[in-house]
C-alpha cells in the first residue's frame, strides 16, 4: 500500500494529483497519516503513533484508519494494488 | 504528556465549478442546551431519542403572532389546531393565553372538552363529523363548518331534532392564485356551490350563518394568497347582507401560515424565505378593512394557525449509533431518530445540529434514522461534522405534526418533556412500553 510518487502533498493539508489535476484537502491527523503512508510506515506503526500523541483508543482509530484508507483508495491516490 | 484533542482523519475532494454565491457559513454550529437545560443532562434523565418542548418559546410565539394581528385588526380570535399538537399540555398553554379550539374528529373534539374548553370556543372543521358528534356540537353551541353537502343535509336532519339552531360556517375553496389550489374541502367560490349553499342556509329554520371559513393550503410562502381568499370571502359575507340584511359573525382564515423548516427542493433556507407574522396580518386584515364591509358590521378574525405557533418550540435529541462509508464514498451517519418519529422529515430538510462541538471540518453526509427500512432517511445529504457513536444530536423545529403524525413503527415512541418557564421539566407524555401495545392486542383462544 504506496501512496502514488506523483502525488504531492502540502505542509497545510492541500494534495494534488498531477494525473488528472485534481485536489484534496486534508485535516490535521489526515496529512499526519497520509505522509505516513508516504513515507511507507505501516499501519501498525501508525496506530502506535497516533495513539500515543492522541486522545483517542486503538479500536476508534483503526475504524477511522480503516475509513481513511478507503477514501484514499477511492480517490485513486495509491499505486496499483492486488487483490 | 497530556494527549491532542482527536477527530477523525478525513480527505475532501476540492469540486471546482460549484461557487455558493450566497456565500453561506460552512462553520459547524452546535446546540448545547434547550432553555438552559444542557441536552447531556436531557438524554442522561429520559432517554434518547427524547421530544423536548419549550414553554417560553410558544408562549412568545403565540404573543407576537397575536400582536400582528390585533395591532392591525379589531376583532382577533386564535383557535389552537389540535391535528399540529394535541398532547393536553401543549393545547392548555394556547388556551391559557386565549385560543379556542380548532378540532377535526370526534377524538379532538372530546379532548378540547377535557381540556375545559367550552363547547362554544370549539371549531370543528373537517370532512368527518359523525351524526353523535354533530348532536353533540349543536347541543354545546360549538361552531360547524360544513365540509361537503352531504354533511350539509345531515345536519338539517339532527338539527331539526334538536331545540336548538346549529351555529355553521361554511369551508370555502378558490383560486387564490397559488399552486396547489385546494379544492377537496368545502364548496367552491368560483364555480358558485359556496353561495349556493349560504343561501340554502339563510332558508333553514334549524341553521344560524354566523361564520365563513377557507384553509388555502399548508406551508403557503405567499401571503398575498390570503388577502385574495380574505377578499373572496369579504364579498360573500357582503352578498349576504345585501340579499338577507344579516351580519355574519366571523371569518376563519384557517391555519397554513408557513415555518422557518426548509421544504425538500427548496433553492433558500426556510428561516430566510418564511415571512413574518407581521407580512401575513398586513395581506389579511388590508383585505377585510378595504373591502365593501360597513365597519360596524367587520367581523372576528379567526385563525387556526397551527404549524407556525409550535414548530420552532419543539426539538428532538438523540445520539449516533453508527457511521459507515456508502459505496459511492459519502459518509453515512445513523442516529437512533428515525422517520417513525420524524414523519415531518418526509417534506423538511430537517436541520441537524452536533451538541458538542467536536470539529470544523465536515463532510458530505447522510444521515440514516435507526428503522430496517430504506426509506427511513432523515437528510439526503448534509455538511455534517466529524461525530462518532455514541455523539449526542440534536434537531430543532419540530414542533408541528410530529407528535401527532408519528408512527409506533418497529419500536416505541419516546419521552417528550416540557421545560417550563421557570425551566423546570416535566414529562408531558411517557415513553411508550411493550405492554401498552399488548394490552390492546387479543389472541384467538387456539393460538394462546
Amino acid at each position: 500500500m504506496k501512496i502514488r510518487n506523483n502525488i504531492a502533498i502540502s505542509d497545510s493539508g492541500f494534495v494534488f494529483d498531477s494525473n488528472n489535476g485534481e485536489s484534496f484537502t486534508l485535516n490535521k491527523i489526515g496529512l499526519e497519516i497520509l505522509q505516513m503512508l508516504k513515507n511507507s510506515r505501516t499501519e501498525e506503526e501508525i496506530t502506535q503513533k497516533i495513539v500515543k500523541k492522541y486522545d483517542v483508543d486503538i479500536e476508534t482509530f483503526e475504524q477511522n484508519y480503516f475509513d481513511f484508507v478507503g477514501m484514499l483508495r477511492h480517490f485513486n491516490l495509491f499505486e496499483n494494488e492486488s487483490f | 504528556m497530556k494527549k491532542l484533542k482527536y477527530e477523525r482523519p478525513i480527505i475532501n475532494k476540492i469540486q471546482s465549478g460549484m461557487p455558493d454565491k450566497f456565500g453561506m457559513s460552512t462553520r459547524v454550529q452546535t446546540i448545547s442546551d434547550v432553555e438552559g437545560i444542557p441536552v447531556v443532562n436531557i438524554i442522561k434523565n429520559y432517554g434518547s431519542p427524547t421530544f423536548v418542548l419549550s414553554e417560553q418559546t410558544i408562549r412568545d410565539t403565540y404573543q407576537e403572532a397575536r400582536e400582528a394581528f390585533t395591532t392591525r385588526y379589531p376583532k382577533v380570535q386564535f383557535a389552537w389546531s389540535y391535528k399540529t399538537n394535541y398532547l393536553n399540555a401543549v393545547c392548555k398553554i394556547f388556551h391559557s393565553e386565549g385560543s379556542w379550539a380548532e378540532v377535526v374528529s370526534g377524538f379532538e373534539y372530546d379532548k378540547a372538552i377535557d381540556n375545559g374548553v367550552k363547547g362554544a370556543h370549539i371549531i370543528f372543521n373537517g370532512p368527518d363529523k359523525s351524526d353523535e358528534y354533530l348532536a353533540k356540537s349543536i347541543e354545546n353551541d360549538s361552531f360547524i363548518h360544513i365540509d361537503h353537502f352531504d354533511e350539509f343535509y345531515s345536519l338539517i336532519r339532527i338539527a331539526a331534532k334538536s331545540s336548538k339552531k346549529a351555529k355553521v360556517a361554511i369551508r370555502v375553496n378558490m383560486d387564490t392564485g397559488i399552486y396547489p389550489q385546494w379544492d377537496r374541502f368545502g364548496f367552491n367560490y368560483e364555480n358558485g356551490d359556496a353561495w349556493n349553499v349560504l343561501n340554502k342556509i339563510m332558508l333553514s329554520k334549524d341553521l344560524e350563518l354566523v361564520g365563513l371559513h377557507t384553509h388555502i393550503g399548508t406551508y403557503i410562502l405567499t401571503p398575498n394568497a390570503y388577502g385574495v381568499a380574505a377578499s373572496k370571502l369579504a364579498e360573500l359575507a357582503v352578498r349576504v347582507y345585501r340579499k338577507f340584511n344579516y351580519v355574519i359573525s366571523y371569518i376563519d382564515m384557517g391555519g397554513g401560515f408557513a415555518s422557518k423548516n426548509t421544504l425538500k427542493g427548496a433553492y433558500l433556507p426556510g428561516k430566510d424565505t418564511c415571512p413574518t407574522f407581521d407580512d401575513y396580518a398586513e395581506s389579511i386584515t388590508n383585505a377585510l378593512i378595504n373591502s365593501e364591509i360597513q365597519p360596524e358590521n367587520l367581523p372576528t378574525l379567526i385563525l387556526e394557525t397551527g404549524r407556525a405557533l409550535i414548530d420552532d418550540a419543539g426539538y428532538l435529541v438523540g445520539t449516533v449509533l453508527a457511521n459507515k462509508r456508502l459505496v459511492s464514498s459519502r459518509r453515512a451517519t445513523i442516529i437512533d431518530i428515525g422517520v417513525n418519529l420524524l414523519f415531518t422529515s418526509f417534506w423538511y430538510e430537517h436541520e441537524v445540529y452536533p451538541v458538542k462541538e467536536v470539529s470544523e471540518q465536515t463532510e458530505d453526509t447522510t444521515i440514516y434514522g435507526p428503522l430496517c427500512m430504506n426509506i427511513d432517511v432523515i437528510r439526503e445529504v448534509i455538511k455534517f461534522p466529524l461525530l462518532q457513536k455514541g455523539d449526542p444530536v440534536i434537531i430543532p423545529r419540530v414542533g408541528a405534526y410530529n407528535m401527532t403524525q408519528w408512527m409506533q413503527f418497529i419500536t416505541l415512541r419516546p419521552n417528550i418533556i416540557l421545560i417550563d418557564t421557570s425551566k423546570n421539566i416535566h414529562v408531558i407524555r411517557e415513553e411508550e412500553t411493550n405492554e401498552v401495545f399488548s394490552r390492546q392486542e387479543k389472541l384467538p383462544e387456539h393460538l394462546s
